[in-house]
């Protein structure tokens, strides 16, 4: 503990040199104070101050991903050659996947910095310094540099094992401009909607095509890329292409550069809808019809949606025996957990985090707790038993799949629809219903209480799967695991009063938490 | 009506609110001024539960709000937009707290057409989501709302600031018929002198988080209190 204090104490010292450097030079430039203020964005935003053990655990699942990528760059090459592949010729037939791929996280999970721009409109700053700043700004963005983790390595394998050093570093050049050109398309087509579904079904039905051998898009694809090495000139088009594709963009957004245009937040059409067919729930209707349009006309909410019916599809990995670590007994009750429960655990963990931003209305409004937990819990119920059902498609690998699903759903139904109210009570992250960014796992979301609370959600069941089938078989444990969602689901009651009891404790520290935003 | 007992606030060792004793009637209309952090926020949301007091406590129709949650079926208010529901239109935003305080459609719907004038048109039927309304079309929103269910207590933080000149006198009306009602006890702060004058009878004067001033309004009050603020 003495040493990561010392270490931290190291850094903020280094933060705080650099920032007298960039406070005390007289003749700063436009761009120098600019990057004044990120840097006091970055370092006084909200995420940034959370606790030490936080970072720590940032710091590590950073670090993760970083060596995954460098593993990869570095393993790729030596992998593909002992396969008895071409390496540069396999990682260039599945550069369009690459490029495809990044594109989609990109339209679902890149948010562009505009509003930052508002502020500075009124000084007197040139337009076109402004605009470059910003769009400058999004070169540095995480979803670029992770690339570099995985490229850099690669080429540099690449040039060791004697390929034409020109040729790689050409080749890196033109691979890093197409991803940069997905960077610079996301921001020019931020105002359109379900981008992000499309090119994820045209990703989807190309890889199916290719999959099944109707066709084959790589074909066509593969030899842009093989030119690109091959060839002194071909990498010239995606640079090009790149320049272009800035200066567009550049601009777009220094035309658009006016509180009504870019920089203005899109009003949705409103339409007053009734939902009179809930009233005959009561108080319970009240509030599912307030849910139902939380959910409809929130971006997080959708975005959160669309994850649950990803997890739907999780199940392949699974039941299709393609992957060994996969393929036992144990990991498919993992995965019939999964399956059923997606919108149960993405939507659940963040009761009451949902009702946020009027947090302090419901507060004083009358409202029987009872009630409102019940309204969403039968949301997540009634969204487990659709998704049971629509999952009946994994019948096509067998009645033991499909019902290692239903008791999945049995589960979440009876245990983890109580277990994920009862994490939510403890957290205290408002949620900004606007933005889609957050939607896998909000870091500030993380607290010892709500991991305690969420680790029976998967081990419990998955461990008394396991006890069961190896103490007779596999139905044996599909049974034990039912029927403790059947106790959980009598235990509705007692665990509501208890949930009850938890937000009556915690209410002002939670109205606390609401109130700051970001 | 609600009576406060040796209420206090205290953040990090500063006192922001210190309040021995107030009796506030029944069917009075109660108006707070005072400047920026006077206390006035923070006193309206001791008395809706909203933070807990580090000392005393508030009774509301004899009900102690930090104890329990009596107070809530007869008292209404708001204090800012954290109080409105961005994602739904104006009426089903009415609806629901109709929902919730026991009124039915029809009930809501005499309500809000009694309003009409005060919406001014730019409320009802307008294709547009609360959170995209401007913030005095969203001041409308919340006040109206807090007539639902006829409260016996109705609690309104600034609800003259951010309105144009013609919504403040319709405003003013709205709230004048209100304390006409003796069984209606109105809370209004303001930093609106003239305003609050004009519809209250009966002016606390917060300074510091303490009671500097409290009157029973006449002719002479607007003066006295301009006199007290005065630089």
């Amino acid at each position: 503990m003495e040493i990561i204090n010392k270490c931290f104490f190291v850094f903020d010292v280094t933060f705080s040199y650099f920032d007298y450097i960039l406070q005390n030079q007289n003749n700063q430039t436009m761009i120098q104070k600019f990057l004044y203020l990120e840097w006091k964005a970055f370092f006084r935003s909200a995420s940034f101050a959370t606790n030490l053990a936080l970072k720590i655990l940032m710091g590590f699942v950073a670090a993760y991903f970083i060596l995954i990528f460098l593993g990869l760059g570095i393993g790729a090459f030596y992998i593909l050659k002992k396969m008895n592949l071409d390496p540069i010729v396999t990682v260039n037939k599945f550069m369009i996947y690459y490029v495809l791929m990044d594109l989609i996280v990109r339209f679902m999970l890149q948010k562009i910095p505009v509003m930052n721009i508002r502020p500075l409109l009124i000084f007197p700053i040139k337009k076109s310094t402004i605009v470059h700043f910003s769009l400058g700004k999004t070169a540095l963005s995480f979803f670029n540099l992770v690339h570099g983790f995985f490229l850099i390595p690669f080429s540099i394998v690449l040039i060791i094992e004697g390929y034409d050093v020109v040729s790689v570093v050409l080749w890196y050049t033109a691979l890093f401009s197409l991803l940069y050109i997905n960077n610079f398309l996301n921001i020019v087509l931020s105002n359109k909607d379900n981008l992000f579904a499309i090119f994820l079904g045209i990703a989807a039905i190309l890889g199916g095509l290719h999959y099944y051998g109707l066709f084959n898009i790589t074909e066509y694809t593969a030899p842009f890329f093989d030119a690109i090495f091959n060839t002194y000139w071909a990498f010239a088009i995606p640079v090009v292409a790149l320049i272009a594709l800035y200066y567009v963009t550049f601009q777009y957004f220094k035309r658009n550069l006016y509180l009504d245009a870019g920089l203005s937040n899109k009003h949705d059409i409103a339409k007053t809808e009734e939902l009179t067919w809930l009233n005959q729930f009561g108080t319970i209707g009240t509030f599912l019809k307030n849910d139902i349009k939380l959910i409809k006309r929130n971006k997080r909410s959708k975005t959160t949606v669309g994850l649950s019916i990803m997890f739907l599809f999780y199940g392949f990995l699974f039941f299709t025996n393609r992957i060994e670590v996969y393929n036992n007994p144990v990991m498919h009750m993992f995965a019939g957990i999964f399956v059923s429960g997606g919108f149960l655990i993405t939507f659940g963990q963040f009761v009451p985090s949902w009702d946020s931003s009027y947090y302090q209305l419901m507060m004083t409004q009358n409202i029987p707790y009872k009630g409102y937990l019940s309204s969403k819990w039968w949301l997540m119920v009634i969204a487990t038993i659709v998704t049971t059902t629509i999952a009946s498609f994994y019948l096509y690998f067998g009645l033991q799949v499909y019902l290692t699903i239903v008791v999945g759903a049995i589960y979440n139904i009876g245990v983890n629809s109580h277990l994920v109210l009862l994490g939510g009570a403890y957290t205290k992250t408002p949620i900004d219903l606007s933005s889609g960014k957050g939607a896998f796992g909000d870091k500030k979301a993380f607290n010892v209480k709500t991991m305690l609370i969420s680790i029976p959600q998967l081990a419990v069941p998955v461990l008394l799967y396991g006890l069961g089938s190896s103490l007779g078989n596999a139905n044996v444990g599909l049974a034990l695991v039912a029927s403790l969602g059947v106790i959980g689901f009598a235990l509705k009651d007692k665990v509501f009063s208890l949930i009850e009891k938890i937000y009556k404790s915690e209410k002002y520290a939670t109205i606390a938490a609401y109130k700051q935003k970001g | 009506m609600i009576q406060v007992n040796n209420l206090s606030k205290t953040y990090n060792g500063t006192t922001v609110l210190k309040i021995d004793n107030l009796e506030i009637k029944k069917g009075e209309s109660f108006g707070l001024v005072g400047n920026n952090g006077a206390g006035k926020t923070t006193f309206f949301s001791l008395l809706l539960d909203l933070i807990q007091p580090s000392t005393g406590y508030v009774m509301n129709n004899d009900v102690q709000v930090n104890t329990s949650e009596n107070w809530k079926p007869f008292t209404a208010s708001f204090l800012d937009e954290s109080f409105l529901i961005g994602y739904l239109t104006p009426e089903e935003y009415f609806y629901f707290i109709g929902d919730l305080r026991g009124q039915n459609k029809a009930d809501i719907d005499a309500l809000l057409a009694k309003h009409e004038e005060f919406f001014n048109g730019e409320i009802l039927k307008n294709k547009k989501y609360l959170r995209d309304l401007s913030k005095g079309n969203q001041k409308k929103v919340g006040i109206i709302a807090t007539l639902i269910g006829n409260p016996e207590v109705v609690i309104l933080d600034e609800p003259f600031a951010n309105l144009d000149p013609t919504t403040v006198n319709r405003l003013k009306k709205i709230i004048k018929e209100l304390a006409e009602d003796p069984n209606v006890t109105v809370l209004v702060s303001s930093h609106d002198l003239l305003h609050t004058v004009e519809v209250c009878d009966r002016i606390l004067a917060l300074n510091k988080g303490e009671i500097v001033k409290d009157i029973q309004t006449s002719r002479e009050t607007l003066q006295e209190l301009e006199l007290f603020f005065a630089v």
